[in-house]
């Protein structure tokens, strides 16, 4: 397990590396001068000079680059140029909505998924197997932010269930969970319906195994096999979409936060391009990466402590 | 055939014909605006009503049916075009060093979160269509790369490869010759399902106005000019959103029935 975990550890490290040097690269590669590009065309000579000493451009790629990167070690992610704050006090201010969403719509696409999911194989080539794995297509082929959109429509503007959008703030935790209910759904649903379907087939190669029919045979009925054996090993794969939902919860909010007027870091990130912040930018997409590559790299960890058979492939 | 794949494909080929008619034919010219026009809910001369502009939406749908397909396509295509070759290589050198960098370079593609990747290049190099295929395109790849190899490392292990090798065939004539061949049905399969994430990326790009610009029509920016009209004119809405929703499911579904039609052990077992 030790070993296992430190050859994770090591690609972990390469790919925050590499993640690191791919974003920096690309902010590197606009054509021109980056500090021109952020001011815009009717930028005086002097406030381009000003900006490319404060971003460091007189000095050599490498040292920006490490300059760069061991800010955000010590969690300096840099000065934003419209703002005029740090890019790190921007980034605190609104993870405090990203992240709430992003864990409320996994709550939510886990507790629709799970027992759809296991409804489902429960009653294979069934009606309600029919039934669920129809929706979990339209499911997966519907557009978030077209979904979003229906939302508003139905609760918001018709039956005025919610505001539309906006954030009140946390001194209301109710109010502050109302308004991120409708986004946590649209970002949910599509999720759930991919969940329930990784369930479903999971748990039905699990109904095939031996063990089961040894279950059977002990003369357990089929829902006690179901549910004492059968779910508990069918988790396993699940657990790895889980982990990977949370990633793509956490970057799908960006299009739904600006669906619903969300101060989170969607809404920053479209801030700071509009306003060519690319200082900004570069912190908030390099935290979202390393947030995603970190989860993935616990994921793994948790399937291999659970599932000893994954160790000896590192 | 199954029923799926009768309809997914019915479904996929509404579209593909809506948007080569599009080529020679729309009910209206959707770059003249008619103001006066405006909002109209469906009718006998719009028969799906008209946007804020007074164009009218049925041929808005045709001419977005046209730019999603073409950069979902292409997306597909460079990601097949990369990503087979990498996966082949990587089989044919299983174990070596070159596989070892192909798939950690892969896990590190898959490691990155694609949206906002995309949206990186687009706000980097500037929004269209072109940079939308790119971002896209560029998370195929790993797709179909660990897709290929673990379909091409069975077959090395295959007699017939043997044989071809003791004849003295290089890997790259074999990988062509004879593994491709026996991975085709598998990646038009997955390039079913990719093109489909395709049409949900680019409606999803020029959604956010990092897409295709106008005057070309797509069905992502239709979507982000109805949003201030939800209320008033919901069907502004509604036939985009749809239009999506029916293309993605056509070939979601062409692709499961696809998947069961080739798969020679299922046809078997059916007849």
């Amino acid at each position: 397990m030790i070993r296992y975990a430190l050859g994770r550890l090591t690609s972990l490290i390469i790919s925050l590396i590499v993640a690191s040097i791919v974003i920096f690269a690309v902010i590197e590669v606009i054509p021109g001068d980056p500090a021109a590009f952020m001011l815009g065309v009717n930028a005086r000579p002097d406030t381009i000079a000003a900006l490319r000493a404060e971003m460091g451009l007189d000095q050599t790629l490498i040292t920006r680059y490490l300059d760069w990167v061991t800010g955000l070690l010590r969690g300096d992610f840099g000065q934003s140029w419209t703002y005029k704050t740090p890019v790190s006090e921007l980034i605190a201010d609104r993870i405090w909505v990203s992240l709430p969403l992003a864990i409320y719509a996994l709550i939510l696409s886990t507790l629709i998924a799970f027992p759809a999911g296991i409804y489902a194989a429960s009653r294979r080539g069934g009606a309600g197997d029919v039934t669920i794995m129809g929706a979990t297509q339209l499911g997966v082929a519907i557009p978030n932010f077209w979904f979003a959109m229906i939302l508003v429509l139905i609760f918001a503007i018709n039956l005025r269930w919610f505001s539309a959008g906006g954030f009140p703030g946390w001194d209301n935790p109710f109010q502050a969970m109302k308004s991120l209910t409708l986004p946590a759904i649209a970002l949910a649903l599509p999720q759930a319906a991919i969940l329930a379907r990784v369930m479903r087939s999971s748990l039905l190669d699990m109904l095939g195994e031996d063990f089961i029919r040894t279950a059977r045979a002990k003369g357990l009925s089929r829902r006690q096999a179901l549910w004492k054996h059968a779910v508990r090993n069918a988790l396993i794969p699940v657990l790895t979409i889980i982990g990977l939902q949370f990633s793509f919860l956490l970057a799908g909010g960006i299009i739904i936060e600006q669906i619903f007027f969300l101060p989170g870091l969607g809404r920053l990130i479209f801030q700071s391009i509009s306003a060519r912040d690319l200082i900004v930018v570069e912190s908030v997409v390099m935290l979202l990466v390393f947030t995603v590559i970190m989860v993935n790299f616990l994921v793994d960890l948790a399937y291999a402590a659970v599932d000893p058979r994954l160790r000896t492939k590192a | 055939m199954s029923r799926n794949l009768i309809i997914g494909t019915a479904l996929t080929l509404l579209f593909i014909a809506l948007a080569a008619v599009s080529f020679i034919w729309t009910p209206a010219d959707i770059e003249s605006l008619d103001i006066p026009n405006k909002l109209q809910t469906p009718n006998a001369a719009n028969l799906l009503g008209t946007d804020h502009f007074g164009r009218d939406i049925l041929s808005m749908v045709m001419m977005g049916a046209r730019t999603s397909i073409a950069v979902a396509l292409v997306a597909v295509g460079i990601g097949m075009s990369i990503g087979i070759p990498l996966g082949l290589l990587a089989a044919a050198r299983h174990g070596s060093l070159l596989d070892e960098f192909i798939m950690r370079g892969n896990d590190l593609v898959f490691a990155f979160p694609s949206l906002v990747i995309a949206i990186l290049i687009t706000a980097v190099f500037g929004a269209s269509a072109v940079n939308a295929i790119i971002a896209i395109g560029i998370f195929n790849i790993p797709v179909f790369a660990r897709l290929t190899r673990g379909a091409a490392l069975p077959l090395w292990e295959r007699d017939f490869i043997l044989a071809a090798r003791v004849c003295g065939k290089s890997a790259t004539h074999i990988s062509i010759e004879h593994i491709l061949p026996n991975i085709t049905n598998l990646m038009i399969v997955q390039g079913t399902i990719q093109f489909s994430l395709g049409i949900l990326a680019e409606a999803a790009l020029s959604y956010i106005g990092l897409g295709a610009q106008p005057p070309t029509a797509s069905w992502g920016r239709m979507l982000a000019d109805a949003q201030t009209l939800v209320s008033i004119a919901p069907h502004t809405a509604l036939v985009p959103g749809f239009a999506i929703l029916l293309m993605v499911l056509g070939l979601n579904l062409m692709g499961d029935g696809l998947r069961d039609w080739l798969d020679p052990r299922i046809r078997v077992a059916r007849t």
